[in-house]
């Protein structure tokens, strides 16, 4: 079997999974006071500790949360809901989130009225700077948050955040920025980068799901989402999951620390199967940046091909991917990213995503090579009924 | 020998069941939910339909336990045109359609069974009551209660050919259990009756929502007496008795039946019982599931799906096929299809040919159209 979606999720790694097990043996709940509560609440600090360092963060800068999702959620509501006002009450988010921002922004805009405001993206899939540059111009004063992506997460454009801080930063407001795609794949500084907020998940770097974190500035003002035991600074409440925590450490700081090696490895396997992918089919089209990119990702459209029937006929023969499209109530959707991105509908629904990680080689890209020749074949004559 | 099959799978037990002993049999089977509804319902309420996302969960949790990957395919814009368009429209024409029939006829047994030819499957599944024997002929279930071959007979010996029925020799209570013992969590849930596209099973509030509801006459088809007004002629069926709302009882005393529906004036006849009756009936261009006749022979009819069987002299041509049966069949309504079996008590009466109703006869009156199609 070739595993070729990574951006998915991507298995453990060895010592990650090592940290999750020999901690998950142990017993304690890390806000009791005795003996067993204190060795729990050791390796949850010290875990906050490594990722920050790790990340550019203060250890007290780091939230954990049950996932990705939430970590964006309570950065998207928490930090609207701490600065909406009179007069006030509009959030900037771009037309490529991931649906954990996205859905959460348009929750507040449906159920609360709250004003959004959606920056287009070019071609490649990049965030468009000077439409924020305009609106701030005149309307700086009613921005409550400013969300954008650090990597997109189909089609894989690092977005240009820092750009978007300097251009937030004299107004004060502040920007919560979506990196779970990003995370040990690229160079992310927290406190250099100048974001306020910063979401990550444990299962796209080599952690366990359910785990996530939000790294949020000391000074930043945040409303809980949860409200509970205020574990977490008394903006995150629920029992901390002490294994997950230290498998996300673990997994946090080994990416960073091999991401560099791991980003020309991929780099170079990732061109390996772009090449490999289009002597096959002349006609498919890479979409994306082809050089801002997230080293894993290499992303087609397949022109005449339905991204699902490709996806169904590459499983059948052991490769598995992705077409990048979320579901809505079980039927595939043409995608978002792509369709901000000026694709056509059918463009849209003929794309199939390959995404590389850590336990990727050249065996897995052959087999890809060896199976699309029939599977394109198929779904064109299928076409895009 | 082994085949690669798509399992077409309602989210119910039957269709589970028949994607269990595809894939028992030793073929490479892959579910597929036909997403059909462009709005679909969380939830499915009693009974009803088979198109909600809760449905398509039980058919991937089916999948999972039986071990074959699934998928969902989104069939809603063809299920629209060819099924629910034409189900308006053949009320509005005066006809009572099948929409199942439509729904083998255009999506199952076509578009489905096109797309999976072209993406390598040899055959679809389904949890179809009805058996293909190794002529390949189509015939009725072991089940006599569930059998379904009244809405398989509109396929082409080419579409029949690429059929799978797993279930055509087990009778429904066998399936349940079966379900049961291969853990299927499906087992216990009830099967869908109604129309899978009403989801309240309002079909006279599902017409009127879209045909309207014009007022029209209720006619006395002897004396043409208006006996009373109605909102839209689209709300009834030929033979049909209640709802009629007349405030009149007929002179006689007995119950009126809708004997005509003539939409281009909105009107609808009544009359007596014996008025229904039906001895000649003619329908447009047949489809052969057994090697063609044009008859005159001997052979059963069935008039729609779950309906009385009706020995017949059948005569055929490519416009249509003609039957005389020998026994008066009472409210028969165009746009229901007619079924030609030759009996067969043993194997399984077979389906020799179907054509979708368009004229009747009386043995009393004379219908032009009908005579002159020499029935
Ligand atoms: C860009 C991005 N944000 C957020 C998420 C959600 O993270 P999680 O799966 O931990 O909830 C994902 C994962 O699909 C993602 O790719």
């Amino acid at each position: 079997m070739a595993y070729l979606d990574h951006a998915a999720t991507t298995p453990m790694l060895p010592q990650a999974l090592d940290a999750y097990v020999r901690t998950a043996r142990e017993l304690g709940n890390a806000s009791s006071l005795h003996a067993s509560g204190r060795a729990a609440r050791r390796i949850v600090e010290e875990s906050r500790e490594r990722i920050g360092e790790a990340l550019g963060a203060k250890p007290s800068e780091v939230v954990f949360t049950g996932s990705g999702t939430e970590a964006d959620n309570l950065a998207v509501k928490g930090l609207h809901w701490a600065r909406r006002g009179a007069g006030r009450n509009r959030i900037v988010t771009t037309s490529i989130e991931h649906h954990a921002v996205a859905d959460a922004v348009a929750w507040l805009g449906d159920h609360e009225q709250a004003e959004i405001t959606q920056l287009p993206a070019d071609k490649f899939g990049r965030v468009c700077v000077e439409a924020l540059d305009e609106l701030l111009a005149d309307h700086a004063s009613e921005v409550t948050v400013i969300t954008a992506m650090w990597a997109n997460n189909e089609v894989g454009t690092l977005q240009p955040v820092e750009e978007i801080v300097a251009l937030a930063a004299p107004h004060g407001i502040p920007v919560h920025t979506d990196a779970v795609q990003a995370i040990g794949h690229t160079p992310v500084d927290f406190a250099a980068g100048g974001a306020d907020a910063l979401a990550l998940s444990g299962h796209k770097l080599g952690g366990p799901a359910g785990v996530g974190a939000l790294l949020l500035k000391r000074d930043t003002k945040c409303t809980p989402l949860l409200h509970g035991g205020g574990q977490e600074r008394e903006i995150r409440s629920g029992t901390l999951d002490v294994p997950g925590i230290a498998a996300l450490a673990e997994a946090v700081d080994l990416a960073v620390r091999t991401r560099d090696s791991e980003a020309r490895r991929l780099t170079d396997l990732r061109e390996l199967l772009v090449d490999r992918v289009l002597a096959i089919e002349p006609e498919a089209v890479y979409n994306g940046d082809p050089e801002h990119r997230l080293p894993g990702n290499a992303h087609f459209s397949f022109p005449g091909c339905e991204g699902d029937a490709l996806l169904m006929l590459l499983d059948a023969a052991g490769v598995e991917c992705a077409t990048g499209s979320a579901c809505s109530a079980g039927i595939a959707q043409p995608s978002h990213v792509l369709l901000a991105m000026g694709a056509g509908e059918q463009d849209a629904r003929s794309s199939l995503r390959f995404t590389l990680g850590w336990s990727s080689g050249e065996d897995d890209v052959e087999a890809l090579a060896a199976a699309l020749p029939e599977a394109v074949e198929r779904a064109r004559s299928a076409g895009l009924s | 020998m082994k085949l690669r099959v798509l399992a077409a799978m309602s989210g119910g037990v039957d269709s589970a069941v028949a994607a269990a002993r595809a894939a028992e049999a030793g073929h490479d089977v892959t579910g597929v939910h036909l997403a059909l509804s462009k709005n679909p319902q969380t939830y499915r309420s009693g009974a009803r339909g088979c198109c909600t996302i809760e449905d398509s969960r039980d058919a991937r949790r089916a999948a999972d336990v039986i071990g074959i990957p699934f998928y969902v395919w989104d069939m809603a814009e063809r299920f629209h045109e060819e099924v629910v368009e034409d189900f308006y429209s053949e009320y509005a024409a005066g006809r009572t359609p099948n929409p199942c029939l439509r729904c083998n006829e255009k999506i199952k047994f076509a578009a489905v069974l096109d797309r999976a030819m072209a993406l390598g499957f040899d055959a679809v599944a389904t949890g179809h009551y009805a058996r293909k024997d190794s002529d390949g002929l189509l015939r009725r279930a072991v089940d006599p209660g569930k059998d379904q071959s009244y809405v398989l007979a509109v396929l082409t010996p080419a579409q029949l050919a690429h059929s799978m029925f797993p279930l055509g020799d087990t009778p429904k209570d066998r399936v349940r259990l079966e379900a049961q013992e291969r853990g299927l969590a499906v087992a216990r849930k009830p099967d869908s009756h109604d129309i899978c596209f009403i989801a309240d099973g309002d079909t006279s509030g599902f017409l009127k929502r879209r045909l309207g509801s014009e007022t029209g006459e209720i006619v006395d088809a002897a004396t043409g007496e208006v006996l009373g007004d109605h909102d839209g002629a689209h709300q009834f069926t030929v033979g049909q008795r209640h709802g009629l709302g007349l405030q009149r009882p007929a002179e006689n005393g007995k119950p009126r039946y809708v004997l005509s529906i003539t939409p281009v004036d909105n009107r609808v006849e009544v009359g007596p019982r014996e008025a229904l009756q039906v001895e000649h009936i003619r329908t447009g261009e047949p489809v052969w599931l057994a090697p063609e006749r044009t008859g005159p022979f001997e052979a059963e009819v069935q008039l729609r799906a779950h309906g009385e069987v009706y020995p017949a002299t059948v005569t055929a041509d490519e416009q249509g096929l003609a039957a005389r049966l020998h026994r008066p069949a009472y409210g028969v309504a165009a746009g229901q299809a007619l079924v030609v079996y030759d009996p067969d008590a043993e194997a399984g009466d077979a389906v020799l040919a179907s054509g979708t109703i368009d004229a009747t006869r009386s043995p009393a009156a004379a219908d032009e159209s009908v005579e002159a199609a020499g029935v």
